[in-house]
């Protein structure tokens, strides 16, 4: 099959291997794709085809769609299978490195290239907010860097440890409405809050681990799932403590030693907060990502069995990174409500916890650039694309697919830890 | 034999209504090398994971003294992470290696128990944290070196041949530091020269660390001249154990081995 893939690649050229696509001839292929198309007719076919009208009581039916659906899923086919047959010819170098990998480890081998362009992204992220001096474009800029910090949290849970978590939005909801009743009862600032909000996260991280840490797979990431729906079900339901649905406003905004801020100069101000917060979280998470508990948390997403019976305390271990990825998210929550002023369970619907997963999965799970990369393109472009708002889900579910199927490690694969060790000459016999 | 640094009383291990093991003995002895052998699903591997935490026995006692002084522990029901900590590692017959990780990564995984940096060390860096992690790296490299594999330190354990990751596996399991070392089926998909290379290997990391070896083994050419002592366990219970001669000229043991089919 491989073989006959690459000889059809070689000897017909591109057209005769786009409409053979993967089968042993371009028949085969034919048939295959109207096969796929009928099924989809059919498939589509009640709700695509027949509008009933229940008022006047009449039944139109629109053969047209049916037409085109044919159509779209006969080429649509054509070109799955033609990406699928090509991956597969390039299967054998599925570790190669893409083109902006192989830049960026260019950049980051060359010292002198590297300090360059980590100083000119310096200067680019600290310029931003005067050069454009656009309260929108500023507002969206700390949108992506609360995702940052959330999908480096996630990435410690999901992409370190192997843990699939689908609430996460739990922990982010816990952080915003700390900061936002704790403001509104007791007039504790921004600044308080920031580490209260995180412990919480961290707590609650512990709280909700425990149970449900023995789950695998699946299991874990149903029950996650439900757990971030509980809370946003008290949240909402809690009216006594929580406001309920109608929410809190007037939450603070961060203070400055007192200083009074226009709502521009307040957005520029929790824009470098933000600025300064994804740099700590990049920074703890790089090193904790190359510590001993972060070659356990990978060890254990290889294999629980053999990592226990190496001696790794699993519980200990899920429950460390289940805690310290919920403590970014309770952070960022806090800065989330300072930011809006306004919180309402609204604001943590599973959605959001499915666009934080995206965002790790996306980016490249395990992986910190991949990670700020995710989060740049699947926060920022859906904003230019607002005319296809309706179409957010759908475009997320397609790209999530994509890249599960074409770039399973996703658009920045992790990189490698180096060691140094001294490499010892006594008696090395070499070996047969 | 003075004090056995593991000491297995009537064991049994039930899996619904099937009896893997009844009632097994077993003792292994101060720096003694001790092979379990037996016909396939006879429940040498039960064996190792009763003893090992991954299963916890239906009855009997697990003892371990791991200094051979005379303290005893009990160790039945104790998570496997807890019995590698208390000095008991091993091998896994379908290798269990963690394959998208160095060979010297795995090789570091076992030192975890061994090591104590926490998170704050992690993020710091303090000068503890970097001269374990040197000293855990050059271990690593260490013991990768004792089993031949130091040419592979760099590379993912699932690139390395089949041979060799039996082979790393034993490395990772030293580096646990235990007084006791488990092998299940060592030799296993090995040819003949391989398998002598291990056999010698084995009496090396015996001799070197002055730790007690237990291995399950269908090559009796490598058993019979390497153990001290042998056990022999059928359908669940030990029919036989002594010296390799007494094991060769058991009749029970030659019954088993050419599976005389009368019911009893
Ligand atoms: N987890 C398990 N659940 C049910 N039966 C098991 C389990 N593990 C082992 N067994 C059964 O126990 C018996 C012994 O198996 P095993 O210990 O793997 O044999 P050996 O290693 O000697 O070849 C077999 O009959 C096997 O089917
Ligand atoms: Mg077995």
């Amino acid at each position: 099959m491989n073989n006959q893939i690459n000889e059809n690649s070689q000897n017909q050229g591109f057209i005769s291997f786009f409409l053979s696509a993967g089968c042993a001839d371009s028949a085969t292929a034919l048939k295959k794709s109207c096969l796929v198309a009928l099924w989809f007719v059919f498939l589509t076919f009640p709700i695509m085809a027949v509008r009933v009208n229940t008022i006047e009581n009449t039944v139109t039916w629109r053969l047209m769609n049916m037409v085109n659906v044919a159509v779209a899923v006969f080429f649509g086919s054509y070109v799955w299978r033609w990406l699928l047959a090509r991956k597969e010819m390039s299967s054998a170098e599925t570790s190669k490195e893409t083109l902006i990998e192989s830049l960026l480890s260019k950049i980051l081998d060359d010292k002198i290239l590297k300090s360059v362009s980590f100083s000119l992204i310096a200067i680019m992220v600290v310029a931003f907010p005067f050069a454009l001096d656009n309260i929108y474009l500023t507002n969206i800029m700390i949108s992506c860097l609360i995702y940052i910090v959330l999908g480096l949290g996630l990435n410690i849970v999901v992409g370190l440890a192997g843990l699939l978590d689908l609430g996460f939005v739990a922990f982010y909801a816990i952080g915003a409405y700390a900061y936002a009743l704790l403001n509104m009862h007791f007039q504790l600032g921004f600044w308080t809050v920031l580490p209260l909000g995180a412990l919480l996260g961290a707590i609650t991280g512990l709280i909700l681990g425990f149970p449900v840490l023995r789950l695998r797979g699946d299991y874990l990431a149903i029950v996650t799932l439900g757990f971030g729906e509980i809370i946003r079900l008290v949240l909402q339901n809690w009216g006594t403590v929580t406001m309920g649905p109608s929410g809190i406003a007037n939450i603070a905004r961060p203070g400055f030693f007192g200083m009074d801020f226009s709502l521009q100069q307040n957005l520029i101000y929790l824009y470098y907060i933000m600025v300064f917060l994804v740099s700590i979280t990049i920074f703890f998470v790089n090193r904790l990502q190359n510590s001993r508990i972060g070659r356990a948390w990978l060890a254990l997403k290889e294999d629980e069995i053999a990592c226990q019976a190496m001696g790794v305390d699993k519980v200990k271990t899920k429950l460390l990174a289940f805690s310290l990825g919920a403590t970014w998210a309770g952070m960022a929550g806090v800065v989330f409500a300072a930011k809006t002023t306004f919180i309402n369970p609204d604001s943590f619907t599973f959605w959001e916890s499915a666009i934080i997963l995206s965002v790790v999965v996306i980016g490249g799970m395990g992986s910190i650039r991949g990670v700020i990369a995710g989060s740049i393109i699947l926060i920022l472009v859906p904003e230019y694309l607002r005319n296809f708002a309706e179409f957010r889900m759908l475009l997320f579910g397609a790209i999530m697919v994509l890249v599960m199927v074409f770039r399973p490690q996703g658009l920045i694969s992790a990189k490698r830890k180096i060691y140094h060790y001294k490499v010892s000459n006594t008696a090395s016999a070499g070996n047969e | 034999m003075n004090n056995p640094v593991l000491n297995v009383n009537a064991v049994s291990k039930d899996f619904g209504g099937i009896r893997a093991l009844d009632e097994a003995e077993l003792v292994v002895g101060d720096k003694e090398i001790v092979a379990l052998i037996g016909p396939n699903g006879a429940g040498k591997t039960t064996f190792f994971n009763c003893i090992t935490g991954i299963y916890t026995p239906t009855s009997g006692d697990v003892l371990i003294d791991p200094s051979a002084d005379g303290t005893v522990h009990r160790i039945n029901g104790k998570k496997p992470n807890v019995v590698t900590e208390l000095g008991m590692a091993r091998t896994f017959q379908n290798i269990r290696l963690f394959p998208s990780m160095t060979a010297l990564e795995n090789v570091m995984i076992g030192t975890h128990c061994r090591t104590k940096s926490s998170i704050w060390g992690a993020i710091s860096r303090n000068k503890a944290t970097r001269e374990e992690e040197q000293a855990v790296i050059q271990r690593a490299y260490e013991l990768l070196k004792l089993v031949n594999l130091e040419e592979f330190a760099d590379e993912l354990a699932s690139n390395i041949p089949y041979g060799k990751q039996r082979r790393l596996e034993i490395a990772r399991a030293l580096a646990t530091d235990p007084f006791l070392l488990l092998l299940d089926e060592p030799a296993a998909g090995m040819n003949p020269q391989e398998t002598l290379d291990l056999e010698k290997l084995i009496v090396d990391i015996r001799d070197q660390f002055n730790i007690s070896i237990m291995l399950i083994e269908h090559d009796m050419k490598m058993v019979m001249s390497m153990s001290d002592r042998i056990y022999v366990l059928d359908y669940g219970r030990m029919i036989a154990s002594g010296t390799p001669q007494e094991i060769a000229n058991n009749p029970a043991v030659i019954k088993a081995y050419l599976g005389e089919d009368d019911d009893d």
